[in-house]
């Protein structure tokens, strides 16, 4: 069910809601309040501006906002920009021609990272209606409880006769409406859920609620000592706090998978009738020619037909080295062309592309993760029965006792039903959650599911992927140094004629060096293979080891042949992840068990074992390998962490009890996993841990401080004590010492 | 004790104007960013000349 959640968008609100969008604009004025028609008319008069939403992982602070506002509004054909600090994200409105890789460009010279995100998808949590109609019911709530609280105050210091019963009357006026609308919450779910023949939270919490204000009205009109208009109305308030804030936590991790919610190339250049036609994937059939330009993903399993290139799969095996590709190589969907167009005859289209047979794998681990049960759910499945039979127990005792005094024993059971009203529990969960979600949030973590906390404190195995995760997948010069000046400078002329990435790296880290390059001339990549040139009269070439004559080497490199001699390898180091050093040392330092599985070649995997201290490696896996590998430590009794970016990872991160992928990772990878690591930095993932851990004895803190006030409060409603200042007093002293309780969180 | 007349339908009063400014501020989305919001005030942007 969290799967479908997450992958439906919720359909755009109407446009009554998008009117009031635009930065408290339409309130400004009241007659623009009265007169909304107009309003709407003289917007669509206006000539049409793109709206683009970009999320904004570093904005933090006052500094942050007036840099990314003033720097975009500046750019000609931008109207307004306006940052969200809460959700990290700007939404600028701007001529249609503005395209957001002009103002990702933009927001780079100002040094903020960002990236796109789809509008559309996003509209349904800009305009949060739900939260807004809870937050509504809980100002409703506020409002009468003060008010009733202010009466029953004056009730309970002495009050009598008259006076009381016109103070009974009162707040009855106050505190009936108030129920019958803050009230539906719980009263629809409590509704949903007897009809399907179970027992929920919300049958005590609506029957306590219910119950409180029919004894309350009945007692008011027999002009009766004890009413609990107060305690009826203070219930819901606490309550749809609680729930508030659990909808505030949920809506923060929904709108994080739809911002994650990236293109999964839904369109393929089809060659039909010798031209290039844009179709949709699934209109694709077998045996069909499809061409993939340099920088593209392989839309479809296929096999190549004609020209030559070298590509990436990364992504999908691990691997950090591209790989030749010409005719009769075989490829599959998720890969990345780099340097030549390749035609590709499809084998396998759609449904039965490697990309999908991944994501049935995903499917498969997902629904076994589903059947973790979270402690709230553990605790209500627990209480909800206990306090029924209880309230009705009380009820036969008292009926018993009193020889069938119907409304003294209603009145004691109604008594046990408020008093033990889940109030501090209904806050005990979210109080944390909202605490602990925010926190890491602030550190760059996103909690997309709900019980993601709970299953990453009971940790005590990490895997870790290589490349993408633990290393950036940007490739670095690590040989530059011992090379000959010379060479550095013919190498670098022919590295800034090819995007390759070995080759940017290359011509980067000279450029930084402060190399000026050689003269070379009549400069030409060959797909595939490199680039070839002429230096002083000589054929040059940077490319593969065989197009240079050069024996490969086991780590990542290019050979530069000089037409003379031996030809110079420069060697390739992946770029570590910065902060990957300092949390796998506090994982370590956690006394956890860290794994490092990897696609990639032996060697690159030892070699960053080795500098990382990861004590247990493994290379070469294949994605069905990589989840056997982490069902096994599961079927071990160990609760896996797995953090993990590549399509090769999918598995295995749904397979594990909880997963990390970061920002970058592909689409697949950040729908399974429950975490995503927003910004480049790794360090956090260690404070996730241990920040989880607390979060989860604060919330088993807070079961047992409403657990020890009705282990008080019962036996006193049960004897009949429990006044409603009693009810009164042990339910807000509950409710505030379980929320104070959750800001302990550090 | 006629003053309760009085006094209860004015706290009603005052807490009724509370709850419609907090209707008009959610209406207004003033809590749409919390965190924005907060860092908004601070802004020197607009201080020495008025917004044009």
């Amino acid at each position: 069910m969290a799967t479908a959640q997450r992958l439906v968008p919720t359909p755009p609100f109407d446009s009554e809601e998008e009117d009031v969008h635009e930065g408290g604009r339409a309130s400004a004025c009241p007659a623009c309040a009265v007169a909304p028609s107009a309003e709407r008319l003289a917007e669509l008069s206006r000539p049409h501006h793109a709206r683009l939403m970009l999320s904004l992982p570093t904005a933090h602070c006052a500094a942050c906002m007036s840099t990314v506002e003033g720097g975009l509004e500046k750019l000609p054909g931008v109207i307004s920009a306006r940052v969200n600090l809460t959700l990290r994200r700007v939404s600028v409105e701007a001529a249609p021609e503005i395209t957001a890789d002009t103002l990702i460009a933009a927001l780079d010279r100002l040094g903020y990272e960002a990236h796109e995100l789809d509008a559309g998808l996003l509209s349904a949590t800009e305009t949060d209606r739900q939260g807004r109609e809870l937050l509504m019911r809980l100002g409703v709530a506020g409002f009468s409880m003060m008010n009733v609280m202010l009466l029953s105050v004056a009730v309970w210091s002495g009050a009598e006769d008259a006076t009381r019963d016109l103070f009974h009357w009162i707040s009855a006026a106050i505190a009936l409406p108030t129920v019958a609308f803050c009230g539906q919450p719980f009263f629809r779910n409590a509704w949903a859920v007897l009809r399907v023949g179970r027992l929920g939270m919300d049958v005590p919490i609506s029957l306590a609620i219910i119950l409180a204000s029919a004894i309350s009205l009945f007692e008011t009109f027999q002009s009766g000592h004890h009413a609990y208009f107060d305690a009826a109305v203070m219930l819901t308030f606490f309550l749809l706090a609680g729930r508030y804030l659990d909808h505030r936590t949920r809506a923060v991790a929904r709108s994080a998978a739809e911002e994650l919610a990236a293109l999964e190339v839904p369109r393929a250049f089809a060659l039909r009738d010798g031209a290039e036609v844009a179709v949709a994937i699934s209109d694709l059939r077998v045996g069909e020619w499809v061409r993939v330009r340099p920088g593209g993903r392989m839309p479809v399993d296929g096999v190549v037909v004609e020209g030559t290139s070298e590509i990436d799969r990364a992504l999908l095996t691990g691997e950090s080295l591209p790989v030749f590709a010409g005719p009769e190589t075989v490829v599959s969907a998720g890969e990345v062309n780099l340097t030549g167009p390749l035609t590709v005859r499809v084998t396998a289209a759609g449904k039965d592309s490697s990309l999908h047979r991944m994501a049935d794998l995903v499917a498969i681990a997902e629904s076994a993760k589903t059947r973790y049960t979270s402690l709230a759910e553990r605790a209500s499945r627990l209480y909800s029965p206990l306090v029924h039979i209880l309230s009705f127990g009380a009820f036969g005792v008292w009926m018993w006792i009193t020889g069938g005094d119907v409304r003294f024993a209603v009145n004691i059971s109604a008594a046990v039903l408020i008093i033990t009203c889940p109030c501090a529990l209904g806050l005990a969960v979210p109080a944390v959650v909202t605490a602990a979600s925010g926190k890491l949030f602030r550190k760059g973590l996103l909690i997309k599911h709900g019980t993601a906390l709970e299953r990453l404190a009971e940790v005590d195995c990490v895997v870790f992927d290589k490349t993408g995760t633990l290393t950036l997948g940007v490739p670095e010069p690590t040989n530059l140094g011992s090379q000959p000046r010379v060479e550095i400078e013919v190498a670098a002329a022919l590295a800034g004629a090819s995007s390759h990435p070995l080759a940017v790296a290359l011509a980067q880290a000279a450029r930084a060096a402060g190399i000026r390059t050689a003269i070379v001339t009549d400069l030409r990549e060959v797909p595939g293979y490199g680039v070839e040139g002429q230096w002083r009269g000589q054929t040059v070439r940077l490319g593969r080891a065989s197009w240079c004559d050069a024996d490969p080497l086991p780590v990542t490199a290019t050979y530069l042949c000089l037409g003379d001699g031996a030809p110079r390898p420069f060697t390739f180091a992946d770029r570590l992840r910065p902060g990957a050093e300092t949390a796998i040392a506090a994982l370590a330092a956690q006394k956890l068990r860290i794994l490092l599985i990897s696609g990639d070649a032996e060697g690159a995997v030892a070699e960053l074992a080795g500098r990382l201290g990861i004590a247990e490696w493994t290379s070469g896996a294949l994605p069905a390998e990589k989840s056997a590998r982490v069902a096994t430590l599961t079927a071990e009794g160990r609760r896996v962490l797995m953090v993990g970016d590549g399509l090769n990872d999918t598995a295995a991160l749904a397979a594990a009890h909880v997963s990390i992928s970061p920002a970058s990772a592909l689409d697949a990878a950040r729908v399974a996993s429950d975490i995503v690591l927003l910004g480049q930095d790794m360090a956090p993932i260690a404070d996730a841990l241990r920040i989880a851990r607390q979060s989860t004895r604060r919330i088993k803190e807070n079961f047992a401080i409403s657990a020890i006030y009705n282990v008080v409060a019962v036996p006193l409603a049960l004897v009949g004590l429990a006044t409603p200042l009693a009810a009164a007093l042990a339910m807000s002293l509950s409710s505030i010492t379980v929320s104070l309780n959750a800001l302990r969180l550090r | 004790m006629d003053i309760l007349a009085y006094l209860i339908p004015v706290s009603l009063f005052l807490g009724g104007i509370g709850l419609a400014a907090f209707f008009w501020a959610l209406k207004s989305r003033q809590f749409e960013d919390p965190q924005g919001d907060a860092n908004r005030i601070l802004k020197t942007d607009w201080d020495d000349r008025p917004k044009p």
